[in-house]
């Protein structure tokens, strides 16, 4: 059950498509885990649908009804029709889309980078200044304490993890800004997989990131 | 006011070429105005409010009245192909038929007879914002405007600014809320 729920400011911006594809694809595979946040973003979808409605009028040019009409003379209704476009092997799959869509269908080991307490994906690479991983992190393991300059977002998809702030499990967002200074730490049991979007570098500032880490280097 | 979740079903249901006029005489110079406040060029906001039309045309059949208004279906569409035209990104979306999809604890109530209502509250709700509120929504949603560049132009405080959103999206929430 998703007790940690992204801000009303977050939602609202992802229905007005206001974000980038790295935080719009965290946002959306939130709601696929989350039918609160689902109906939130209906609501706004509605209000911005009533306020398109409500901007004054620019008119087309004269024939674009009929080039439009025109261009729909040669084809039926119902050409683009609903599709799932990664069906799932069988039972609900661990990554939901559209997640799944970026990673495959299987979280195979050799996708991982690392060894040891954290291994990492990178995903979305094209996105300067924002980095988009999926982190898996060793059952019962501590992430070094680090603070962040922007801001940064994690959904949990398995396992979960504790900070000062609470305690994350699936679907769960978790949100740090520039003030919060944290160690998660997974819980016992299960390794936990998260998907985290991070719009500057983070710092580290306990003991552990003094040394040089060449898997924490955010 | 028209009744567009109609038009579309006649779209959907019979090919209906009057109900596309209808609809394209309301929404299509609308999506234009959309697209232009969010930076296309006259010509480029006209392809897409025609490209949106078309794909209500195309789309019709899976529009369901119970899920979306037709105003929102249609902001749905306008803001999608807005983001592959104009910023030239994609939008990641949840698959509605994804077994992994979390399903809501209670089936969403038919709630047809409450959707008019509710949908006619929204717009007395938009029409009744204070003006400074309206304007700062518009701007933030609607024309890609970062909250410190609203700040900047209107001489605010950025914390205004983000109160003032707050404030006006909480409204026509729960403007809608009385009747769901």
């Amino acid at each position: 059950m998703v007790t940690h729920h992204p801000t009303p400011d977050l939602l609202s911006d992802y229905a007005a498509g206001m974000k980038d594809e790295p935080t719009s694809l965290l946002l959306a595979t939130h709601l696929a885990l989350c039918p609160t946040c689902r109906q939130e973003v209906n609501r706004d979808e509605r209000i911005f649908g009533s306020m398109l409605e409500s901007l004054e009028p620019e008119p087309l040019s004269d024939d674009a009804l009929s080039r439009v009409m025109a261009e729909l003379e040669a084809e039926p209704t119902g050409s683009a029709l609903a599709e799932s476009k990664t069906p799932a092997s069988e039972g609900a799959p661990l990554l939901p889309q559209p997640l799944r869509g970026y990673l495959g269908e299987q979280l195979t080991d050799r996708l991982w980078r690392g060894r040891g307490a954290l291994s990492i994906i990178e995903l979305l690479e094209n996105f300067p200044g924002v980095k988009t991983r999926m982190l898996r992190i060793g059952a019962g393991a501590a992430m070094p304490r680090h603070s962040h300059h922007g801001s940064e977002l994690t959904l949990v998809l398995a396992g979960g993890f504790a900070d000062a702030s609470g305690h994350y499990v699936r679907g769960d967002v978790a949100i740090a800004d520039p003030s919060v200074d944290h160690q998660p730490v997974a819980d016992a049991g299960e390794d936990c997989i998260c998907l985290a979007v991070t719009d500057a570098p983070l710092r580290l500032t306990g003991p552990i990131g003094r040394v040089v880490n060449p898997l924490f280097r955010f | 006011m028209i009744d567009a979740e109609t038009l579309i079903e006649a779209i959907a249901e019979r090919h209906d070429r009057a109900a596309f006029a209808s609809l394209f005489a309301h929404f299509a110079s609308r999506v234009k105005a959309y697209s232009r406040r969010l930076g296309a060029e006259p010509a480029v906001a006209e392809d897409i409010a025609q490209d949106v039309l078309i794909s209500i045309w195309r789309r019709a059949p899976q529009f369901d009245r119970r899920k979306a208004s037709a105003a929102a279906w249609i902001f749905s569409i306008a803001r999608n192909r807005r983001i592959d035209l104009i910023r030239r990104a994609r939008r990641p979306e949840l698959d509605p038929n994804d077994p992994a999809l979390v399903p809501a604890a209670e089936p969403a109530a038919d709630r047809q007879a409450m959707e008019a209502q509710s949908e006619a509250q929204l717009r007395k709700a938009i029409g009744e914002l204070p003006p400074d509120q309206a304007e700062i929504i518009r701007r933030a949603f609607f024309d890609e405007m970062s909250h410190s560049d609203i700040a900047d132009q209107a001489g605010i405080p950025l914390g205004t600014v983000k109160s003032r959103i707050r404030l006006a999206m909480t409204k026509l929430r729960t403007a809608m809320e009385e009747y769901e």
